[in-house]
């Protein structure tokens, strides 16, 4: 009988998007049967293009920058591409993996993904922006899963 | 050491050396040997708990200038 670990990923922000990938492809490799539940700005992992996944340097004081910078300077038009575009570099130049082959990687080990149908008809999302492979549901079809999970984390 | 499939995991970061391991022991047989290069120094601990809990056989450990090898086991079935 395999351990069971269940998630519910709820950001949609480049930097809050590893935990959930890399705990999950993890847990899969140590034979753990995984699923995670994407709600509200967590959906937005689920969509095909991942491309446009940002991360803030707003209010998030603990966020290293390559030299000190006040909130109103945050705030300026262009910084969230900036940070954004300075974090990817990061990751890349760290041998650290893209979202993308992480999310491949827990499809590929057989990762089960449910899409919150309610926050897909809050936001009038399409189910056609999101990739092949998932389900949707709603909190109880969580907890079928959950209610018998060694680890259950929200992140 | 002898070993039936070499992988190349260095300069990756985690969890990366730990899912290429994954896969690679998908690719042996039960009870051959993977051996397998990362230079993440947290894949020592990350390495040791995988094959803990998976059953799998950490048979020897290399460190050499910031390169760690692993000789891994594959679990009898």
């Amino acid at each position: 009988m395999p351990k069971k670990l269940a998630l519910i990923a709820s950001k949609g922000t480049l930097d809050w998007a590893y935990p959930p990938f890399i705990l999950a492809s993890t847990a899969a490799a140590l034979d753990y049967e995984v699923q995670i539940f994407f709600t509200f700005y967590g959906l937005t992992l689920l969509k095909k293009d991942l491309s446009d996944l940002k991360v803030s340097p707003l209010g998030n004081p603990a966020m290293p920058m390559p030299v000190p910078m006040p909130n109103f300077v945050q705030m300026l038009p262009g910084m969230e591409s900036m940070a954004t575009m300075m974090m990817k570099q990061k990751i890349a130049s760290k041998g650290i993996a893209s979202i993308e082959d992480l999310r491949t990687a827990c499809l590929e080990s057989g990762v089960k993904m449910i899409a919150c149908q309610m926050t897909v008809d809050l936001f009038d999302f399409k189910t056609t922006d999101f990739i092949d492979g998932i389900e949707f549901g709603g909190a109880a079809t969580f907890f079928e899963f959950a209610g018998e999970s060694d680890v259950n984390l929200f992140i | 050491m002898e070993f039936d499939k070499e992988l190349d995991a260095r300069n990756l970061n985690c969890p990366l050396p730990i899912l290429r391991c994954k896969k690679g022991l998908s690719e042996i047989a039960a009870t051959q040997t993977l051996k397998i290069m990362a230079t993440d120094p947290g894949s020592v601990k990350d390495f040791q708990a995988f094959c803990k809990q998976t059953g799998h056989e950490l048979l020897q450990l290399d460190e050499a200038d910031g390169l760690f090898t692993f000789y891994i086991k594959k679990r009898a079935d």
